[in-house]
């Protein structure tokens, strides 16, 4: 620990975590960066009425939100595994003309903020939309400030998430396993459900995770597609919104529920992200 | 059964151009160096590498024949096959692998897992059905991969390097087990492999391959005593020269010459074993009929031997004994004189 930091540098010390002597410049601008993250969980950990806590939690409007947040992040979680899974194997398996394209556009979302996708999916899905006039007309079908209408925001939002890791996995499979298994006499679609996706397992539930993650924190397209009405379209973002100017309190604890869900999921993903523990 | 293939593909940088005919109950090895084009061989005949022109039937079933349009996809081909690793899916028990193709192919699940079972008891593994394939040995390993290749009784057997993922000190008894298990088969049997001692220790016929061309068949001793490439050549550890027999003399492609004895005349190939060759520090008197000059560029103790590797016209190894080494006083860069008897001097027409 008392070596200098270059030598440290030129030769790959067995441990590199916690072995090199940080120069003090990169400790407290690190420690900055640390306390950051921390002050503001801490200040919700802090300011959480805890005495209310439970009253707050199950008051009626609270339990809507987060039966609704729940609905809608699964049923978004589904949908992005139903078109999500074919949509990765594809990209990963069959080269086609304008694929680098259709990926990009897939993953879009991710980096789109989310309120111009709100705005997109109301010009494709809305009353006057490409597609949802027909909707009106054909099926009597309206997404916008519906439940399914939160639900097809979510999904829009969180499932390049799972494409993207569930691709990462197919990529990284050894396909040979998939050889072996025709030679056996597998047909593909066999293949595909003995062979192939229980190898990407792994990948298929990290990606089912972050998905769900990233669909119950969704607020911005779900505002601007479906709105805000409670038991409808308001889930647990959203109340918190509008419980802050209301109900500060609620919306702590309300805040307080879904870092609970987040600290779950990176518990659950650590194996992943940081490595075995 | 009977395979008949003739194979033309192109595999990344290089051609595929291999014909191959094997007899029903023949195991044949297929031998070359790394990149040869071996595993792309077993892939077309296994139906996992298209093939641009030829044809391949096994036992008068067409498999693939590009010209009529004709190509059974891998599932519906009665092969099996044994990977490199052997590729057990990790997922399944040992039991759930070797059914999986049973039960690709649409056997019950009862019916399967019992004839599973049963051939899991044949090579002694019954009790490990249970375990997870990556808990096995890698003996145990390689003969549920062989079972698992058997069980859908294929007609055609395909082994992609077999011993390779195993343990050198294990790899004898393995390599004598694998064959007494691969007796019992009674299909068309085909082995690939790059290690010439298992390719003799285990085939009738071997088909040395080499940047995607077949360079020589025959038996394990044809191919050793009159080999055709610089490859068999350096495995069995002899000298192997190509050139044009005249009245006995044999001038070699790339320089030099050799006179041998009672030669017919034209295209041929010539090995001298190493130990037959002689070096003299002064050119020596009458005996030998091949002398030429050479410099020892490589000099290697291997056990009682030491093999000196010699830059002329032709270059050649010798093999000597420590004692003529030290006699001679030879060191890296010197210049000796070479001596082969014409007897030595093993001729057959290329």
């Amino acid at each position: 620990m008392a070596s200098t930091f270059w030598p440290e540098m030129a030769l790959p010390p067995p441990d590199r975590r916690g072995s090199a002597a940080a120069p003090v410049p990169f400790l407290i601008l690190a420690g900055a960066g640390v306390a950051f993250f921390v002050l503001p969980l801490l200040g919700l950990l802090v300011r959480t009425p805890w005495g209310s806590a439970r009253e707050l939690l199950t008051s009626s409007e609270a339990l809507t939100a987060l039966r609704l947040s729940l609905i809608a992040s699964l049923s978004a979680t589904a949908i992005a595994l139903l078109l999500g899974v074919p949509l990765a194997w594809i990209y990963a398996r069959v080269a086609f003309p304008g694929r680098a394209i259709c990926r990009a556009l897939t993953v879009l979302p991710m980096v789109l903020p989310p309120v111009v996708g709100g705005v997109a999916l109301l010009l494709a899905f809305g009353r006057g939309g490409l597609l949802g006039g027909w909707l009106a007309d054909v099926f009597g079908i309206h997404l916008p400030f519906t439940t399914a209408g939160a639900i097809l925001a979510e999904t829009f939002v969180a499932m390049p998430f799972l494409v993207i890791t569930v691709e990462a996995g197919l990529r990284s499979m050894d396909t040979r396993f998939e050889d072996a298994a025709r030679t056996l006499g597998a047909r593909r679609w066999t293949v595909l459900w003995r062979v192939t996706l229980p190898l990407v397992r792994p990948s298929l539930v990290a990606g089912a995770i972050l998905c769900w993650a990233r669909a119950l924190g969704e607020f911005g397209a779900t505002i601007t597609f479906a709105g805000n009405f409670p038991g409808r379209t308001q889930t647990m973002p959203l109340a918190v919104y509008l419980a802050l100017e209301t109900s500060p309190e609620s919306a702590i604890v309300l805040s307080l529920v879904l870092l609970v869900v987040s600290l779950a999921v990176l518990v659950g993903l650590r194996d992943r992200w940081l490595g075995a523990s | 059964m009977s395979l008949q293939a003739q194979i033309r593909a192109t595999v990344g940088s290089f051609d595929l151009d291999v014909d191959l005919t094997i007899a029903p109950g023949e195991l044949v090895a297929l031998l070359g160096p790394n990149g040869a084009g071996k595993t792309s061989v077993l892939r077309a005949l296994a139906g996992l590498l298209p093939i641009d022109a030829g044809h391949i039937a096994l036992d008068g079933l067409v498999l693939d024949e590009p010209a009529i349009a004709i190509r059974l996809p891998v599932e519906q081909r009665p092969i099996g096959m044994v990977f490199q690793d052997y590729l057990l899916f990790p997922h399944l028990s040992v039991l759930e692998n070797v059914a999986f193709g049973l039960r690709s192919r649409g056997v019950g699940r009862a019916a399967a897992t019992a004839r599973a079972l049963s051939w899991l008891d044949r090579v002694g593994l019954g009790p490990e059905a249970n375990r997870k394939p990556g808990s096995l040995s890698g003996g145990q390993a390689q003969r549920v991969a062989l079972v698992r290749a058997l069980a859908t009784d294929p007609a055609l057997l395909l082994l992609d390097e077999p011993m390779a993922a195993l343990d050198v000190s294990t790899r004898v008894e393995l390599r004598r087990e694998l064959r007494q298990h691969l007796e019992s088969f009674r299909g068309v049997r085909l082995l690939v492999t790059h290690d010439p001692v298992e390719a003799m220790a285990m085939a009738d016929r071997l088909i040395v391959l080499e940047q995607g061309r077949v360079l020589q068949t025959g038996s394990p001793a044809e191919v050793t005593q009159r080999p055709r490439s610089r490859y068999v050549a350096d495995l069995v550890g002899v000298n192997l020269f190509r050139g044009t027999a005249r009245h006995d003399v044999i001038t070699i492609t790339g320089g030099g010459s050799l006179t041998a004895v009672g030669v017919t005349d034209g295209d041929v190939f010539a090995v001298v074993h190493p130990r037959t060759v002689a070096l003299y520090r002064a050119r020596p008197d009458g005996t030998p009929r091949n002398v030429w000059k050479g410099r020892a560029t490589d000099i290697d103790l291997q056990g009682d031997r030491v093999r000196v590797r010699l830059q002329g016209l032709p270059s050649i190894v010798a093999e000597v004994t420590p004692a003529a080494v030290r006699e001679l006083g030879l060191d890296r860069g010197d210049q000796v004189w070479i001596g082969v008897k014409a007897t030595e001097v093993i001729v057959y027409a290329a």
